[in-house]
């Protein structure tokens, strides 16, 4: 147990130095990238200070050295702690991120409660009324949530709140708490703004583990063990919950782990961009676009990393729960 | 004396499906007399099971059962004395509390797949756990060993209910059940694992066991070893078998009476001497025909019996095996419908030889 445990880190740091490696690769590769348009615009400057600062660059990033020694430089740091300094915002990457990581978990932490508590008890009743009203309701609005862009929905969300419910619903916080010390009423002000992208970035998601559910609660809910179960004499709701769903949920303990942790990380970008949240997501594609790579660079790791820990939590997690799972 | 246990009159199950209703079992009459072994024989899809499920009131969706009863005798095991109550079956809520105390309490049922009848995340001894935390009680004891009294009933502790898993697992012939009570089903065999099955229906002190082709799926000499157990154990506990299996081998050596079914019919019934050495339905002679030699268990598989199964949506007319029948009668049997009955004490046929017509 605990040797696979080590090995399953083991190479899950192989795997990160690989993907450190070609990311690394990939955003120093493309011509004019961030780093060289900066000395440009310094050199045109060409006055002292300026100078000072390209000779700073120079010797942080190993700018005159070849490209094995600078992504070692980079990445020694990195394990140190020092994620480097983001162009853009010409301030270091773990300030720029801390800033909003806070944020993130939250969001990514509020919509995996909600897609959870609101996705398997309608997946169990989806599939324990098979073909009722209510599961085709279910199953109707499921597609449509599976089919619709998040962004889309996001959208919609923003223009029934507002228009409808006459609420802001831009960012998390309203104007006048944006920069105000944390108080009761600007938790308050925060869960209010807080429902809306939570609700849109759970859309998506729940649907998805809606159906998943439904269909391997369908295929368990056929399987002899749960007739035999009936014939013991069990309650309809003890065959189904301590039967049925038990055995069925076993798989979706891989999404929550290879899917959804990571999703912790960066979340979904392009609904925080509509939402205009202060999550980590847009900051990704913004260092993605413009090239900022020690932030790119910083950001895609630790989704690689999630997602690294987050199988293994899962395969731990499944092992422990499925005795016919062995770890070896 | 014999005494009733069960009473299926005129028992009729229909499923409506797209292409038409099927008449899974259609107009069945049988006793299953306490302690004793009902034997149940017929090709696949004759509706064995169908008759089965409809004594515990699960009969798959979309079956309705629009005729017929099923009567049981109770006597509470917790008070012997007490008058024997009697319950229609067919009345009771398929999803009510009376039937789900019958279900693995007075009646247990075992299935013909025992691969895949234990829930893959419990162990044996959950399973019993949850069975005896269903239905059994232990009595409560006043005064000292001299004079003991019964003053009542009460559930079982989690210790006892361990207990009592192992003990059954020993009785039912499962090497170290000290171990193998937590044993999870994927790490026993099929025997193994049918062995469990019995263990947890016997556990609570069943008036009857279902056995629904309890050994179709296990090799032979396992086959032999479960059969042994069930008949050592039905002496034990005093229980009635409904046994059900298309191995006329099997079923010679566990049942005292048998019912021999066809398309939901029921053609024959005698003791299990008579079906054997004096049979009267041209069926039930073409079953024992199709088996080289009797009592040899590996060879008793029904599958040779000339032609083929009628489709369920269009039976044939007057008697339904007329066109596999060697015996048929050309203008009577495929326009007479034969009755039910009696042609000597105790044996029942369906079949225009025996009608005079
Ligand atoms: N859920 C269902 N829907 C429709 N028809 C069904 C259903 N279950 C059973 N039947 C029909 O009822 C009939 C009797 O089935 P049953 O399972 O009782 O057969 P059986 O005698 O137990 O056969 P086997 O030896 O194969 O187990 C079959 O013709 C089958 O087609
Ligand atoms: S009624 Fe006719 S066809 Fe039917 S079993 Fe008897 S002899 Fe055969
Ligand atoms: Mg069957």
């Amino acid at each position: 147990m605990l040797s696979y445990i080590l090995r399953r880190l083991g190479y899950a740091a192989i795997m990160l130095v690989l993907v450190s490696f070609v990311s690394f690769l990939i955003i120093e590769l493309p011509p004019g990238d961030y780093l060289t348009k900066k000395l440009q615009d310094l050199q045109a400057r060409g006055d002292r200070s300026a100078e000072l600062r390209i000779a700073e660059y120079r010797v942080r990033y190993g700018l005159d050295k070849p490209l094995m020694e600078r992504y070692w430089i980079w990445i020694s740091n990195f394990v140190k702690g020092d994620f480097g300094e983001s162009f853009e915002f010409e301030r270091p990457v773990t300030e720029i991120l801390g800033n909003r990581i806070g944020f993130t978990v939250l969001m990514a932490v509020s919509v995996i409660i909600v897609q959870w508590a609101v996705a398997i008890p309608i997946g169990v009743y989806s599939a324990t009324h098979q073909y009722s009203l209510g599961d085709q309701i279910i199953t109707t609005v499921s597609f449509v949530g599976l089919g619709m862009p998040g962004f889309l929905l996001a959208l919609l969300v923003m223009f029934v709140a507002m228009v409808v419910l006459g609420q802001e619903v831009s960012g998390l916080f309203s104007q006048e708490f944006k920069d105000a010390p944390w108080t009761i009423a600007k938790i308050i002000d925060l869960l209010k703004h807080l429902w809306i992208p939570a609700l849109v970035g759970s859309v998506t998601g729940t649907a998805g583990l809606v159906r998943i559910m439904r269909g391997n609660l369908l295929e368990t809910l056929g399987q002899p063990f749960i007739e035999a179960a009936r014939a013991r004499g069990l309650t309809k709701r003890q065959v189904t919950w301590k039967h049925a769903v038990r055995v069925a949920i076993n798989p979706l303990i891989i999404i929550l782990g290879s899917e959804t942790l990571p999703s912790v990380v960066a979340g979904n970008a392009l609904v925080a961009t509509v939402l205009n949240l202060p999550t980590v997501g847009p900051l990704y594609v913004l260092a993605l676009q413009s090239q900022d790579m020690y932030l790119a660079g910083t950001v895609l790791i630790f989704i690689v990393a999630m997602t690294l820990i987050g199988s293994l939590l899962a395969d731990l997690t499944l092992a422990a729960l499925d005795p016919r799972i062995r770890l070896e | 004396m014999s005494e009733p246990l069960l009473e299926i009159k005129n028992l009729k199950v229909e499923f409506d499906v797209r292409d038409g209703i099927v008449h899974a079992v259609d107009g069945v009459t049988f006793t299953i007399n306490r302690g004793e072994t009902l034997g149940v024989i017929g090709e696949s899809g004759c509706g064995k099971s169908i008759t089965a499920k409809t004594v515990m009131r699960m009969v798959p969706h979309p079956g309705k059962i629009p005729a017929g009863e099923i009567i049981y005798h109770r006597r509470d095991k917790y008070n012997p004395d007490k008058a024997v109550e009697v319950i229609n079956i067919t009345n009771l809520d398929p999803h009510g509390e009376e039937i789900r105390h019958i279900r693995g309490g007075e009646f247990a049922m075992i299935f013909q797949e025992p691969m895949s009848c234990l829930t893959p995340v419990y162990t044996a001894g959950v399973h019993i756990k949850e069975a005896l935390d269903l239905h059994r009680l232990l009595p409560r004891k006043v005064g000292d060993q001299m004079a003991e009294v019964i003053s009542g009933y009460r559930h079982v502790t989690k210790e006892e209910a361990r207990e009592i898993a192992i003990e059954m697992l020993h009785r039912v012939g499962l090497p170290k059940p000290e171990q193998r009570v937590d044993s999870y089903p994927h790490q026993l065999s099929g025997g193994q694992r049918q062995r469990v099955m019995i263990a947890i229906a016997l556990s609570c002190q069943p008036a009857m066991l279902i056995a629904d082709e309890p050994t179709t799926a296990l090799d032979v000499s396992i086959e032999a070893q479960i059969l042994d157990i069930m008949r050592d154990l039905q002496d034990t506990a005093g229980m009635a078998i409904m046994f059900i299996t298309h191995n006329l081998g099997v079923v010679a050596e566990m049942a005292k009476e048998i019912v021999v079914m066809y398309m939901g019919k029921q053609v024959e019934k005698a003791s299990t001497v008579k079906i054997f050495y004096e049979s009267k339905h041209p069926y039930t002679r073409a079953l024992l025909q199709s088996i080289p030699k009797v009592g040899k268990r590996s060879s008793g598989r029904l599958a040779s019996i000339e032609g083929m199964v009628p489709d369920p949506f269009n039976l044939p007319t007057g008697c339904v095996f007329h066109p596999r029948c060697p015996s048929y009668m050309p203008g009577k049997c495929d326009k007479i419908v034969p009755k039910w009955q009696e042609i000597e004490k105790d044996h029942w046929v369906r079949c225009l030889l025996y009608e005079g017509v």
